[in-house]
């Protein structure tokens, strides 16, 4: 691996319940504002939990080229269509003039659960009508990596293309991996991110039957609610979270805005339990990208946490954040999926452009809902309200089902 | 209100599923070479004349659907029997 070649953010995108575009999403979460309603996508009315944070008003013909293949995308992909076209055209990568080998550009963009929207239609089909009534589109409209196929058709990116399937470390794990194809100089430039939209019947049924989600129904605004000691799960979300990765010098010589540099990525399994945290795994996979990154724990001046608001999830990384930063540190550490809900596979790259937006603006998304924290979390989660702050370097952690783990470092661009 | 033709229906299909415009839906026009469909859009196609007329259409002679006129015909011919 190339030490030498450095990757920097050169463009942003994103649709989150909280707001369709990056700048949206941005001043909402720097105003505490809250995404959760109760769902419209169907009839809740026989699930425990009948919240959700859903995207607003998305019209998905607007991103492709040909309606038919909109139609033909499941809304996870339609989802990352928009936030690629969105993150493309903030980038100026396929601007005029701009000369681009796009066996140079690779995309890597996953989702932790998939066509999840497809899976149902069909079977509702096969049990209705048949085996001969399965749509032929079925198969490649729930494959997961089948957002990455379809970005790469839309822009002839030709380069390494796969999509990271590891639930809710998705995005960040895409993030870390299309770091490292650039560094090694297999690429210029990497699409890379994840997207979810499972607030649907067997979404909301299963993460339910687990009992992982919240069922504070009659206040969904205040369902999310990490560290909190009445916190009671977390709370769906969908969206999509996409980020232009690119060479230093390939975004220079084309005159590029640098909105950021990824310098730190760490992943590890905590080999412990499919669902269950052990906080060792997620200090094993900060503890790598403070290596990564040549930076000591005292040098981060922002956590973007998981912080998904489970009872178990909030103690166990903020045990794995003490074992790293030590007990008494004052890093400020904050969760925005207080107001976006958990968007799962997509999480990890929204959360990463929130560090971003953070650096940019010098000001720290709060996590609102934190009225009375629980007694083992005792770090400063930055209550309530956004607080200004210098922010030259921020961290992301991002943990899935299966016991993945995923860190990112971004800083400011020197 | 007078019921749609065979034809019209077929071609409100067209539409909906291909992404195109009604006037590119002549008897004539051919579905992989005019109207840009693809392997999986035949199919699904197919499917959806079979649903909206209520009739099977074997493997073998769906090959034999490549233009808009022969589905009508097909469809009008099944109807007859």
């Amino acid at each position: 691996m190339s030490q030498n070649r450095r990757v920097v953010i050169t463009g942003m995108g994103a649709l989150t319940p909280v707001g369709n575009t990056v700048s949206a999403f941005w001043e909402s979460i720097a105003a505490g504002k809250s995404g959760i309603g109760t769902v419209t996508a169907f009839d809740v009315s026989a699930y425990d939990c009948k919240i959700a944070g859903e995207i607003k008003g998305f019209e998905p013909n607007a991103f492709f080229k040909n309606p038919k293949d909109a139609r033909r995308a499941d809304r996870y992909a339609q989802l990352a269509m928009a936030a690629t076209k969105e993150a493309v055209a903030h980038s100026g990568l396929m601007a005029e003039g701009v000369a681009l080998d796009r066996e140079r550009v690779g995309v890597i963009v996953g989702s932790g659960i998939g066509g999840l929207k497809s899976i149902e239609d069909q079977h509702s089909n096969l049990i209705a009508k048949g085996p001969g009534r399965i749509s032929p589109f079925m198969i490649p409209m729930m494959i997961s990596n089948m957002a990455s196929g379809l970005i790469a058709i839309e822009y002839g990116f030709q380069g390494p293309n796969f999509a990271v399937v590891t639930a809710c470390a998705t995005s960040a794990q895409s993030v870390g991996e299309g770091w490292r194809l650039i560094k090694d100089d297999d690429v210029d430039v990497i699409i890379a991110g994840g997207s979810e939209a499972a607030v649907l019947p067997l979404g909301l049924g299963g993460f339910g039957s687990m009992k992982a989600l919240s069922t504070r129904n009659d206040d969904p605004t205040r369902a999310s609610r990490p560290w909190d000691k009445d916190r009671d799960g977390f709370v769906l979300g969908e969206g999509a979270g996409i980020v232009v990765l690119e060479e230093l010098e390939h975004a220079k010589k084309r005159g590029a805005v640098i909105y950021g540099e990824v310098t730190g990525y760490g992943t590890t399994c905590d080999a412990y339990h499919m669902t269950s945290p052990d906080s060792g795994g997620a200090a094993r996979a900060i503890k790598m990208a403070l290596k990564k990154a040549g930076l000591n724990p005292d040098q981060i001046d922002y956590i973007n946490a998981h912080g998904t608001s489970t009872g178990l999830g909030d103690v166990s990384e903020t045990r794995a954040v003490k074992a790293v930063f030590g007990d008494q540190t004052k890093v400020p550490v904050s969760s925005t999926k207080s107001m976006t809900g958990h968007l799962l596979g997509a999480a990890g790259a929204v959360e990463l452009i929130a560090c971003v937006k953070a650096i940019e603006h010098g000001l720290i998304p709060p996590t609102i809902n934190l009225d009375q924290p629980d007694e083992e979390c005792t770090l400063d989660y930055v209550p309530h309200t956004a607080r200004e702050a210098k922010l030259t370097r921020a961290m992301s952690n991002s943990f899935g089902f299966g016991g993945h783990n995923a860190t990112l470092i971004v800083q400011k661009f020197a | 209100m007078a019921e749609k033709s065979i034809e019209e229906r077929v071609k409100e299909i067209i539409v909906e599923q291909l992404g195109v415009n009604p006037e590119q839906v002549t008897p004539a026009a051919k579905f992989i070479e005019d109207l840009g469909a693809d392997s999986l859009d035949t199919v699904e196609l197919v499917m959806a004349f079979e649903e909206e007329f209520n009739v099977e259409v074997p493997d073998e002679e769906a090959e034999k659907l490549q233009t808009v006129g022969d589905v009508i015909r097909y469809i009008e011919d099944k109807g007859d029997e």
